[in-house]
């Protein structure tokens, strides 16, 4: 359970991190740096979960049966 | 990881939604797709348990192991359904969530056919034509 809240944890933290990288650029004057700093922090997260989800589908096809 | 863990699990990730939602919101619903996949990797081995039982039980009754599969993949496609349906209607869209459910009886409905079919047929056995 550690490890899951941990990754929960680091997700909750690259949100935050995005979100005031965003703000501080903006106040910087880099308005389009700040939206790739955003673009990137989200394909992170992405690849973290998407990871999960098919650890996820894959047990489930195999405890439900499926072909 | 018993079910008191399992709860504060996910209030704990309910409170980082709150936190990250109003800079993030979209990292925030990814957040909450990750504590739906985190609990139920948890759960799964638990309804395998159950499913070993169910499957134990079918092989001493010698039944037909078929029609057990049947209901376990109908079962397991009815949750993921769900399972989606609910997290798009978390992100706001009811009629996404609606479409999910849909495509979850109609694909429920193809797996139900071939036992339809063969209560049919010993249904016709039975009448004296």
């Amino acid at each position: 359970m550690i490890v899951d809240a941990s990754l929960l944890f680091q997700i909750a933290g690259i949100g935050i991190v995005v979100a005031m990288i965003h703000t501080v650029l903006k106040q910087m004057g880099k308005e389009d740096l700040a939206h790739w700093a955003t673009l990137i922090g989200f394909i992170i997260v992405l690849f973290i979960v998407i990871e999960n989800l098919a650890e996820l589908f894959q047990q489930i096809k195999s405890v439900f049966l499926f072909q | 990881m018993d079910f008191f863990q399992l709860v504060s699990f996910a209030l704990i990730a309910s409170i980082l939604v709150i936190i990250v939602k109003e800079q993030q919101s979209s990292i925030a619903f990814f957040l909450v797709l990750l504590t739906g996949i985190i609990i139920f990797l948890v759960l799964i081995q638990y309804i395998s348990e159950i499913f070993r039982m169910i499957t134990y039980v079918t092989t001493k009754a010698n039944l037909n192991f078929m029609y057990v599969e049947t209901i376990l993949k109908i079962i397991g496609i009815a949750y993921i359904a769900e399972f989606g349906a609910q997290m798009t209607r978390d992100a706001g869209l009811g009629s996404l969530a609606a479409k999910i459910e849909l495509a979850g009886k109609v694909f429920i409905l193809l797996l139900a056919i071939p036992i339809i079919t063969s209560v049919i047929e010993t249904v016709l056995n039975f009448i004296p034509v």
